[in-house]
C-alpha cells in the first residue's frame, strides 16, 4: 500500500497501487457524500458496498473512470434511490404515509460536488461506527465495512466467524446507527474527547487483531493491521495537533516495523530479545520515531504516547543488550501514574528486571498475586518463569512456564511456553 | 486487554435432571431456548448451538497399540453427561456469563463456560 498517494483532498488514482486500494480509500468518501444528504445510514452503506462490488467487476486497471469517486457516488446513489423507492412502496402498502416527500437524494447536486478533506469524512464516519452504545466487536466490524470498504465475507474470515454471523452483527449495528438519530456530524465539543477515546481504542483493537495473529497463516488478518494504520493516518490528518492520535499512529507503525522478525519460519513466536533486528523495517522505524518525538512535545501526555515512546526505545537499540532499560523503567512509571493497570505493573517489573537484575523484578511481581485480575493470569506465570530463568532457578522457571502454558487461551503462546519449558528441561 | 473471545457453553445433566421437568415444562423450555438462540444469532454472537442425542447413542473410540476399540456411551459412573453445546463469540467473559444465565436450562442445571483457544499471539 502506498500511502504517498493519499493527499488531503483524496487520492490520486493514477498512483494508487491497485484498484482495491483505491476503492478502500474512496469508500468512506462515497458513503460520507450520501450521508451528508441525509440518507439513512444502513441503506446508504449497502448502496456503497454494491457500488464497490460493481467497480471491482467493471473497472480496468489500465482504463479507470476519469473520476472514480464521481463514478462510485453516481452508482451508489442510483442503488440507494432504488432501495428507498422500494422501501417507500412497501411501507405504503401498510400505512398511508402522506408526509413523506420525495427523497432528497433525487435532487442532489453533482456527484463530486463536495470537496472536503477526506480525513474529515473518515473521522466523522469513525465517530458513527465506533458509537459507544455498540459492542466492541460490532464497532470493529462496522468500521471495516463502512469505513474500509471490506465485504462482510472478508470481515467474517478475519474474525474467524461464519459469514452469516458477521452479517447479523453488521446489519444490527447499522440499524442501531440509523435509529440513533442524525447523523453526519462530529460530536459536540463537550463529548468530543470521550468519543475520540472510543474511536482510538477501536483502532488499537483492530491493529492488535491483525498484529497478534500468525503472519502468513491468514493474510486477511494482516490486512487488519494495514487498515488500522490507514485509519489512524486519516485521524491524524484530521486532528494533526492531537498528541494521543499521533502517539497511537506511532505505536502502530513502530510495532508493525518488527512484524517480519516476530515469527520464525515455522510460525512460532520469537521474543523481542531474540529477534533478528536486520528484519525490522528501518524506514517505518524512522517514521514512527519522528512521529513519537513530535507527539511527546504535546500535552497532556496519554497512554498511547507513552507506549509508543517505550516501543521507540526498544527499536532504537542496536541490540537487545544495548536497550536503554532505565529509560523504559521511567516511562513505565509514568504510565503507571496516568493509566494504572496490572498489565502495566507487570511490564514495569520486566523492565526493572533488565535494568537492575531479575530478583528486583521478581520482588515487584509479588503484589500481583493478590490482584484478582492477575493472580491466575497466564502472563504473570510466564513473566515469573522468564525472570526465574534469568535468575538461574531452572526448576522453578520450568514449573511457571508449564503453568502459564496451561492458562493461556492463545494456541501459539501455549506452543511457545511449552517450548521454553522443554528447553529448560533439556538443559537440566 | 479484553477483546472478543469464543466460548464453549456446555449444558450438563442426567436423567434425574431432565426428568425434573414435566413434559409441558419442556415444551416451554424448548420454545424459550429457540427464542434465545434466535436473539443471539440476530446479535451476531451465536456461532452454533446443538443439542446432543441421548447417551445411549454415544460411542467412545480409543486406539491401543494401533488397534481401534469402540465402546458404548460415557462411563456409567458419570454423574452428569453432556446435554447440549453452544459456541458463542462475544466481547467479554461478563457477556458470556450473561448469555449463559439467560438460558432457560440455567434454571435447573449447570452451564459450563470454557474460553476457546484462539490464534492470537502475545505482543513480543
Amino acid at each position: 500500500v502506498s500511502f504517498a498517494t493519499v493527499t488531503d483532498r483524496g487520492v490520486d488514482p493514477l498512483h494508487a497501487s491497485s484498484i482495491e486500494d483505491l476503492l478502500r480509500e474512496l469508500a468512506p468518501q462515497v458513503l460520507a457524500s450520501l450521508l451528508r444528504r441525509g440518507s439513512p445510514f444502513d441503506a446508504a452503506e449497502d448502496a456503497v458496498q454494491e457500488a464497490l462490488v460493481a467497480a471491482t467487476r467493471q473497472w480496468d486497471r489500465a482504463d479507470l473512470p476519469r473520476n472514480p469517486k464521481g463514478w462510485l457516488v453516481t452508482v451508489a446513489r442510483r442503488r440507494l434511490t432504488d432501495e428507498l423507492r422500494s422501501r417507500r412502496a412497501s411501507r405504503r402498502r401498510e400505512i398511508d404515509d402522506a408526509q413523506r416527500g420525495p427523497a432528497d437524494v433525487q435532487l442532489a447536486p453533482a456527484a463530486d460536488a463536495d470537496a472536503r478533506p477526506a480525513g474529515d469524512d473518515t473521522l466523522t464516519l469513525l465517530f458513527l461506527c465506533c458509537h459507544p452504545s455498540l459492542s466492541q466487536s460490532s464497532q470493529l466490524a462496522l468500521t471495516l465495512r463502512a469505513v474500509c470498504g471490506l465485504s462482510t465475507g472478508e470481515i467474517a474470515r478475519a474474525f474467524f466467524v461464519p459469514e452469516s454471523t458477521m452479517g447479523q452483527r453488521i446489519s444490527r449495528a447499522k440499524q442501531h446507527i440509523r435509529d440513533s438519530g442524525p447523523q453526519f456530524v462530529l460530536p459536540d465539543a463537550d463529548e468530543f474527547d470521550a468519543r475520540l477515546q472510543v474511536v482510538l481504542h477501536a483502532l488499537y483493537l483492530l491493529f492488535n487483531e491483525g498484529y497478534t495473529t500468525s503472519a502468513g497463516t491468514d493474510l486477511v488478518r494482516a490486512d487488519l493491521t494495514v487498515e488500522a494504520i490507514r485509519l489512524a493516518r486519516a485521524v491524524h490528518r484530521a486532528l494533526p495537533d492531537d498528541g494521543e492520535v499521533q502517539g497511537l499512529l506511532a505505536l502502530m507503525i513502530l510495532n508493525d516495523a518488527r512484524r517480519a522478525a516476530r515469527t520464525s519460519d515455522d510460525g512460532s513466536l520469537v521474543p523481542l530479545a531474540e529477534q533478528d533486528r536486520g528484519l525490522w523495517d528501518s524506514s517505518a522505524i524512522e517514521e514512527g520515531v519522528a512521529l513519537i518525538t513530535d507527539a511527546l512535545t504535546r500535552r497532556p501526555l496519554g497512554p498511547y504516547q507513552l507506549q509508543a515512546a517505550i516501543a521507540a526505545v526498544h527499536v532504537e537499540a542496536p541490540s537487545s543488550d544495548e536497550t536503554d532499560w532505565p529509560q523504559i523503567v521511567g516511562l513505565y512509571e509514568l504510565l503507571m501514574r496516568i493509566a494504572p493497570n496490572p498489565m502495566v505493573t507487570l511490564n514495569h517489573a520486566v523492565a526493572v528486571a533488565f535494568a537492575r537484575g531479575p530478583r528486583a523484578g521478581l520482588a515487584l511481581l509479588a503484589p500481583l498475586d493478590d490482584d484478582p485480575r492477575m493472580a491466575t493470569h497466564h502472563r504473570l506465570a510466564a513473566v515469573r518463569g522468564h525472570l526465574l530463568e534469568l535468575a538461574g532457578d531452572a526448576a522453578a522457571a520450568y514449573e511457571q512456564y508449564r503453568l502459564a502454558a496451561r492458562r493461556t487461551t492463545s494456541r501459539p503462546e501455549r506452543h511457545y511456553l511449552e517450548a521454553r519449558a522443554a528447553r529448560l528441561k533439556a538443559q537440566a | 486487554m479484553e477483546h472478543s473471545m469464543k466460548y464453549l457453553m456446555a449444558i450438563y445433566g442426567n436423567d434425574d435432571v431432565w426428568n425434573s421437568q414435566p413434559p409441558e415444562a419442556w415444551q416451554q423450555i424448548i420454545k424459550e431456548t429457540d427464542a434465545h438462540n434466535a436473539s443471539l444469532f440476530a446479535s451476531g454472537e451465536l456461532l452454533g448451538a446443538y443439542g446432543v442425542a441421548d447417551q445411549t447413542a454415544a460411542k467412545k473410540v480409543r486406539v491401543v497399540e494401533g488397534t481401534r476399540t469402540v465402546t458404548d456411551g460415557p462411563y456409567i459412573e458419570a454423574k452428569e453427561y453432556l446435554g447440549s453445546i453452544y459456541v458463542v463469540d462475544c466481547d467479554s467473559l461478563d457477556r458470556a456469563l450473561e448469555i449463559a444465565a439467560e438460558m432457560p436450562s440455567a434454571r435447573f442445571t449447570d452451564i459450563e463456560i470454557r474460553p476457546l483457544l484462539h490464534e492470537g499471539k502475545p505482543d513480543v
